[in-house]
């Protein structure tokens, strides 16, 4: 039950007061601009885009100001934003074949076309603290290398020609948004795949991980990682034709994982996808492992009642803005519904002690 | 595209667009209220009221569906550069425009029991539109109030699909009404 | 698409330019140009979201990335010459500076256009774009491999 109440309000304005003095801090610190954050926070940029589910760099960074770093609160403050947007129409899918890739590096072929390329990773750092950065160390420019273009080729692409790994039907139809009708179960690919890319990168990770540890084995390789900058295309109705509206920088991550064929088909490998915007490689990963956990059925393998096969337990968890509206919605007044409970208690109470009074009386 | 199909749109999308949603909420909420609209100069056939509501309510995910008087070039142009809506059939439509004879009532969604808003909603122009005529009576109607519906018996039908059914716009210049599922008409 | 035989790739070529190129480029080199010509305002400049799609396993049917913030606006000069900009992200004077760009594209004002705004944004942007391709190939992994025992 619900019953408005009245009052507090000079209590809430004086929280967001003290709110906005405590996100400034200390003020003999220089305040961070939002271009401050969108250069060398980058990575919580990215996060903040493909999670609030729009992108736009200069808009992460604010928000992630104004979250005073929570990211959390920053997508919830980026989706909010979002839905105010008239939108204009979707796009041409993205052509991430022709990517201009900063990275690109595959576990399963040394020798891939186009070669394996580190690009900026942590993947070889030591995880150790560097006190120069304390003591604000400019850094010199990054070596360069001989650019003869080399296209990069989809490594998947070889194994398909071969005929080993499981093709993916092509399709012109429009795919389902979860942002404009319900979710609803069973979910089709294209609704997993959207819902796996704006997931909560924690709950994914746990997810793929959890599948690597044994739940819903699907041992997966990593065939390619590529991160860099596409074009977006979109159709135009008053010019008639497509042009191209942006570049945007997306990670994307094809797993081949074992498949043992059946007596009617011969073996092949099965894949997974992982394709999220900016450079979120952890989740991108992340998301091809469990993209390929929830395929069990269309793949006719058995239900090993592991989490990351269970589509409903997945989709319906994976949201942090859902999540967290649930969660912390009680944190806020439940005084009568709390009220009803006590009566109850008490109410149980006497009449066991009146019972026990009862017994000990016979 | 020719030119004069690109004007006549909204001159300030966000303020107009407000001011016409309005309307169109108002008018629905008070079946039989007879409210003007302004910002739209759509092409001949089309009226500035249906034009408005039109470009109010529309965009690149509701399909239209255009009766046949309306099905023309310089309309279609039009509604694609300052809408963004795709056309479609009848049975796929979300709104529909045109004259009353000339749209398939039987043939447009009427929403389903879960989602009794998944029907579509049809802009009706009219010659002329006043207060006479049919006999509205329903919530937002104190006691009952008149308007000049083309019919009655087809309301009475839809508002018998009540939770499901269709929503009418009725436009006429700059004029518009509507009489929505849950209007009883006599 | 054979680029050769498609009548709008040079339209094409031009509206993707100013569509990718930072607002503060078109900005700096529109004002160099120093052309102000007699429009009027098709469809103001407005703020919107486009839903990218991606393919499933790069090759298959489509699904619904996210969102991307575009600005759009549409002109007409006073010869009648209509111009579209679609820009990426919120720079209201970027799109209207496409679609004046585009409109002019079509006129006699081609030249210098294309001279003093087009060609130094395609030369900035295939600059950025080799120097990061340079950073990156000096990432690339030269493996070799090691002499291995029992000869």
């Amino acid at each position: 039950m619900y019953v408005a109440v009245k009052g507090g309000e000079r209590a809430i304005d004086n929280a967001h007061a003290w709110l906005a003095e405590e996100r400034r801090g200390d003020r003999s610190v220089a305040e961070l601009g939002v271009a401050q954050i969108r250069e060398q926070l980058a990575l919580a940029v990215n996060r903040v885009m493909a999670e609030g589910s729009l992108y736009d760099p200069d808009l992460a960074a604010l928000a992630i100001k104004q979250a005073r770093g929570d990211l959390i609160e920053a997508i919830f403050l980026i989706r909010a934003y979002r839905t105010t947007l008239p939108r204009f129409g979707g796009s041409i899918p993205i052509e991430t074949e022709d990517m201009t890739c900063d990275r690109r590096v595959s576990a399963t072929f040394k020798d891939a076309p186009g070669g394996q390329v580190l690009g900026p990773t942590f993947d070889y750092t030591h995880r150790l603290l560097d006190f120069k950065l304390a003591a604000e160390g400019d850094v010199g420019p990054a070596p360069v290398g001989d650019t003869a273009t080399v296209p990069t080729p989809h490594i998947m692409s070889f194994l398909d020609r071969e005929g080993l790994i499981q093709s993916e039907p092509a399709s012109d139809e429009t795919p389902a948004d979860l942002t404009r009708a319900p979710l609803e179960l069973p979910a089709g690919r294209a609704l997993r795949l959207q819902s796996l890319t704006r997931a909560d990168e924690g709950f994914i990770l746990g997810m793929a991980y959890s599948t690597q540890r044994g739940y819903a084995r699907n041992h997966a390789f990593v065939a390619e990682l590529r991160i860099g900058a596409v074009a977006v295309e979109m159709d135009i109705p008053e010019l008639g034709f497509a042009i191209e509206i942006g570049e945007i920088t997306v990670t994307e991550c094809e797993t081949v994982n074992q498949f043992t064929g059946s007596r009617t088909e011969p073996a092949q490998f099965t894949r997974g996808y992982g394709l999220v915007f900016g450079m979120t490689e952890r989740k991108a990963i992340s998301m091809a492992l469990v993209d390929r956990a929830l395929r069990w059925k269309e793949l006719g393998e058995d239900d090993l009642g592991a989490p990351a096969q269970d589509e409903e337990f997945v989709l319906y968890h994976s949201d942090n803005i859902q999540a967290t509206g649930f969660l912390e919605h009680i944190k806020l007044p439940h005084y009568v519904d709390f009220q009803s409970e006590l009566e109850l208690i008490r109410k149980l109470r006497r009449e066991a002690h009146a019972n026990i009074a009862q017994e000990a009386a016979e | 595209m020719q030119t004069h199909i690109l004007e006549g749109g909204f001159a300030d999308h966000p303020q107009e667009a407000s001011r016409s949603f309005r309307a169109v909420m108002t008018a629905m909420a008070r079946p039989g209220t007879i409210h003007a609209v302004a910002g739209a100069q759509p092409p001949a056939p089309l009226s500035p009221a249906a034009g408005t509501v039109l470009l109010t309510l529309c965009d690149p995910e509701t399909p239209v569906f255009l009766a046949a008087g309306l099905d023309q070039p310089q309309v279609r142009d039009w509604i694609t550069f300052h809408t963004g809506a795709p056309f479609g059939a009848a049975q796929d439509a979300m709104f529909a425009v045109g004259a009353w004879d000339q749209l398939p009532l039987a043939e447009f969604p009427q929403g389903t029991a879960e989602y009794p808003d998944r029907s579509a909603t049809l802009i009706v122009e009219l010659p002329t539109l006043s207060n006479s005529g049919a006999t509205l009576q329903g919530p937002g109607i104190k006691d009952r109030t008149q308007v000049s519906l083309p019919e009655t018996r087809a309301f009475q039908d839809n508002a018998r699909l009540f939770p499901l059914g269709l929503d009418f716009i009725f436009t006429s210049g700059d004029c518009l009404a509507a009489v929505p599922r849950t209007t009883r008409v006599s | 698409m054979n680029v050769m035989s498609d009548p709008n790739a040079a339209r094409k070529g031009w509206l993707g330019l100013l569509a990718k190129s930072p607002a503060t480029d078109v900005a700096r080199l529109w004002t160099g140009l120093d052309i102000a010509p007699a429009h009027t305002v098709l469809r103001a400049p407005e703020i919107g979201g486009v839903m990218v799609r991606g393919k499933a396993g790069a090759v298959g049917a489509a699904f619904n990335l996210g969102e991307m913030t575009v600005t759009r606006a549409s002109v007409k000069l006073s010869d009648g010459t209509v111009g579209h900009g679609y820009v990426q992200g919120r720079g209201k004077d970027h799109a209207l500076q496409a679609a004046l760009v585009d409109a002019l594209m079509q006129t006699d004002a081609a030249g210098a256009v294309e001279t003093r705004l087009l060609t130094p944004l395609r030369t900035a942007m295939m600059q950025a774009k080799a120097d990061r391709a340079a950073k990156a190939a000096a990432t690339k992994v030269d493996f070799f491999t090691m002499v291995r025992g029992e000869d």
